[in-house]
């Protein structure tokens, strides 16, 4: 259970709210369904003055945000959307905790209960939506209603007497348009007032004799015990309709002092649950909806002076005969899909261009800064270190900013609802929700907004198994590896169908781990997929661009710094320890390697090696580098001759090989053995962990083949002739499926609210991914 | 005879729910209870989920969900 931050508790005395008459901050909590317009409400009310993050140890956003008016400032929290306050979803057992605290406990500090509450309906479903203000109203937590998309409703022929209803509730009632920004001045006026004069109207709602017989028996229950407090009528609400948490409360009352109380108390309420059931004919849980839903009728009859039309949605109604057509509904999902991804990566990459040159001439200028040779480390650190990790994190930038983009507009649009109608019997079955899919597309091109997508995923169970298989679907930054492992290993025939193979093996290993992870880890039924959908309506470019910025700034802010640090940490992990003295250089002072000069015909010059042995000038031409795979100078007799392009490459070989990472590289040998991998290919790893691009760059230097890429001819065919095709296979399997990058690691760990899943996702697929590139090698050694 | 037996264009009045965990309570909260009216407007490609018209909006359900909704034998 998680609790707010900040409070403190302690056994409560009297029931009094504080005095919301001395000047402070007013705290605004608002509620309101899922699709009611509350974020929009929110926005208005707080413009940029925001603050997101995660409720403790859940995947559920948590939005704050402040505004003045007048002389007071207000602090408005953004509670999860919910339909009523209950316990089964994390979402909804934060909202009440919000809203009416921990039975007996006093809230302190920042942990306070609101002084108002802002119940955000949407005026067009009104004889639902009313149901989570009735018990707001119950909760007597000073509400204040806010009928939002009043103008659709109005469009709709819906005329309603706000001023009867304000009497008939005894609480302010505002109408406004939120994504127009219509009414918010109302709102503020209604909040102050509210805030000023709170009210405890809870008398104003008429819930049925027997229901009210049977409350007020358990209440009475409920007195003297240490669950009693101001919400002692909703506390035994809850207790008569079994609320797990509640229960839970009651058993813990249960402890080595106080033997019996809670039991006592439990007993009661099943007593008059029974009774009630009884009474009634219904279970206790319907009767209580039941009763909610008949005291928003009764009051609806009051208010309305003319119902909206029946063909109200007509429009919408129409397009969706299209979209979600039987046959046709897939296709045009799946293009609509396919159109997303196009913008993102395609168009996506003529700001990456940019951004790449950019840096890449950045870095060249930090680089001018010193002499052409030198050695610096501050250098190094600068250029390789900093500007190239950053260069690495702001490089997706555009794709991130468009893929959002691309998003929500299909989310504002409720176009997002009907894809999850469509898609979710295919991932229902491997243990994933429809609402995956769209994460689960957006990972082919990169796991990192991927996993920012799984927001929409309002279960946690769905959401996490979502992100811990997200990684599996062969990101943009694997495509140089393929690039250069398919062509060095298989013949050209093979090339296209193993890429192919690749994407398959990583969406079937995806759902495959997808069901094994439903039936241990996140067993669980009760993952409701029971979902209103929206009429269509039009997004406003304010909302759109509102969230693409917002999950924009989050991606830099987050990953990006986490990247920073460990490009940096890693730069220098691959930088250090250097050797004193190279191979390389001691094989050029025993002779056994020779520097080849410049071509000119006639002149002599003389080389200086570090180990101060002059080497008589040879007035041949240059000859080419040999193979990375030097003979030794014994086995023939001749010197082998470098130039000095081979030479700095042979040094950057070492270095590699002398540092950190590379010992690293040589120390993980004997783990990736089974795999049919060397050490050399262990140093490349370990780079692959800060982005999988730096795998074939790290190759590169490893086989001092210097600056290479994926495209580089000598590095694949120095890995086809070092290693045998089934090393390719298992390498490409474990580069698949292990060490997620860092980046993914750092919104896992941001978006699941704590790093056991980071931890988790990152030990399980290497783990997974070892072992089957294990088993792939080792079964196919056996058939040679 | 429940919603999971109805099919596309026909509709039924809710009698009752069957016990059942998180899907239940949302249902009630959507507005699935006794006396409600509900209209299956289609069905997914492959048969399921399926969406449901009931008071003038549009709620989509799995079959399985739906099996706990008795609707009234006509």
């Amino acid at each position: 259970m998680s609790t707010a931050a900040g409070s403190a508790t302690s056994k409560l005395d009297d029931v009094g709210r504080p005095d919301v008459g001395r000047p402070g901050v007013v705290r605004v909590a608002l509620a309101g369904n899922p699709n009611s317009g509350k974020t929009s409400i929110f926005n208005a009310l707080t413009g940029s003055r925001q603050r997101v993050g995660n409720y403790a140890g859940v995947t559920v956003e948590r939005r704050e945000g402040t505004y003045r008016d007048g002389d007071r400032r207000y602090s408005v929290m953004d509670l999860p959307g919910t339909y009523s306050l209950t316990s089964w979803s994390p979402e909804e057992r934060i909202a009440q905790e919000q809203l009416v605290g921990v039975p007996g406990e006093r809230r302190e500090g920042t942990g306070q209960l609101p002084d108002v509450t802002v119940v955000v309906v949407d005026a067009t479903t009104l004889d639902r939506s009313l149901v989570l203000f009735a018990q707001v109203l119950q909760l007597g937590a000073n509400p204040v209603l806010c009928l939002n998309m009043s103008d659709e409703a109005k469009r709709a022929g819906q005329v309603l007497d706000v001023d009867v209803m304000r009497a008939l509730l005894g609480v302010p009632v505002v109408e406004t348009v939120g994504h127009r920004r219509a009414g918010i001045d109302a709102l503020r006026e209604a909040i102050r007032s509210a805030a000023e004069r709170p009210v405890d109207v809870r008398d104003r709602l008429v819930l049925g004799d027997r229901l009210t017989d049977a409350l007020n028996a358990v209440a009475k229950a409920i007195e003297g015990t240490p669950l009693d407090g101001k919400d002692r009528r909703w506390t035994a609400q809850k207790l008569l309709v079994a609320d797990a948490a509640y229960v839970g409360y009651a058993r813990a009352l249960d402890g080595p002092d106080d033997v019996g109380t809670g039991t006592a108390l439990l007993a009661v309420a099943e007593a008059e649950r029974k009774a009630l059931e009884a009474a009634t004919g219904q279970d206790a849980d319907l009767h209580v909806t039941h009763q909610y839903f008949g005291f928003v009728a009764g009051l609806l009859h009051e208010v309305t002076r003319r119902s909206a039309r029946d063909d109200a949605r007509a429009l919408s109604d129409r397009i969706d005969a299209v979209l979600v057509h039987r046959v046709l509904g897939l296709p045009i999902f799946l293009a609509v899909m396919y159109g997303i991804f196009w913008l993102t990566f395609t168009v996506g990459e003529i700001p990456m261009g940019w951004i790449e040159s950019g840096f890449e001439a950045l870095g060249e200028t930090v680089s001018s800064w010193w002499p052409a040779a030198s050695d610096s480390p501050l250098r190094s650190l600068l250029v390789d270190g900093v500007i190239g990790g950053v260069g690495g994190v702001i490089v997706f930038l555009p794709n991130i900013l468009l893929l959002f983009l691309g998003l929500a507009w299909l989310e504002d649009t409720g176009y997002m609802a009907r894809a999850a109608f469509l898609m979710d019997r295919l991932l229902h079955r491997f243990g994933l929700h429809g609402q995956s899919f769209a994460p689960l597309i957006t990972g082919f091109g990169c796991s990192v907004p991927g996993i920012m997508a799984t927001r929409t995923l309002r279960n946690e169970r769905d959401r996490l198994v979502t992100m811990m298989v997200l990684p599996l679907m062969s990101c943009g930054a694997r495509l140089p590896i393929w690039m250069l492992l398919v062509p060095a290993f298989f013949p050209a025939a093979w090339r296209a169908p193993a890429l192919w193979g690749i994407y398959v093996v990583g969406v079937l290993l995806a759902l495959g781990l997808a069901v094994l992870l439903r039936r241990s880890v996140f067993r669980g039924a009760n993952d409701p997929f029971v979902m209103e959908l929206p009429p269509y309506r039009f997004p406003t470019a304010r909302a759109v661009a509102g969230k693409m910025t917002e999950r924009g700034g989050m991606y830099v802010r987050k990953a990006g710094t986490v990247i920073l640090g460990l490009s940096v940490l890693l730069w220098g992990l691959s930088t250090w320890p250097k050797p004193e003295r190279y191979d390389v250089d001691a094989a050029l002072a025993s002779g056994a390697a020779v520097l080849a000069m410049p071509d000119r015909v006639g002149e002599s010059a003389v080389a200086a090696v570090d180990a101060g042995v002059a080497v008589a000038a040879a007035e041949s031409r240059v000859v080419a580098a040999r193979s990375p795979r030097a003979t030794p100078a014994g086995e023939t007799g001749a010197a082998e001759v470098l130039t000095e392009d081979e030479l700095q490459r042979r040094r950057a070989a070492e270095d590699l090989r002398y540092s950190v990472v590379g010992r690293i590289g040589r120390a993980i040998e004997p783990v990736i053995a089974p795999m049919g991998f060397d050490w050399q290919i262990g140093t490349a790893l370990v780079g692959a962990f800060a982005a999988k691009e730096v795998f074939v760059s790290q190759m590169g230097i490893v086989y001092a083949l210097g600056e290479t890429d994926e495209t580089s001819d000598g590095l694949r065919s120095a890995l086809g002739a070092r290693y045998p095709p089934l090393v390719g296979i298992s390498l490409m399997l474990f580069l698949l499926i292990a060490t997620p990058c860092m980046a993914t690691v750092a919104v896992t760990r941001r978006e699941s609210g704590r790093w056991r899943w980071a931890i988790f996702q990152f030990v399980g697929l290497t783990v997974v991914g070892w072992g089957l590139a294990t088993v792939v090698y080792q079964v196919g050694s056996l058939f040679g | 005879m429940s919603l999971a037996d109805l099919r596309p264009g026909q509709s039924g009045r809710v009698t009752g729910l069957r016990p059942g965990g998180a899907a239940r309570q949302r249902m009630m909260d959507l507005g699935i209870l006794p006396g409600a009216l509900l209209a299956v407007e289609r069905v997914a490609p492959t048969g399921d989920p399926i969406w449901v018209r009931l008071r003038g909006y549009h709620v989509s359900l799995r079959r399985s969900e739906a099996a706990a909704v008795v609707l009234a034998d006509e």
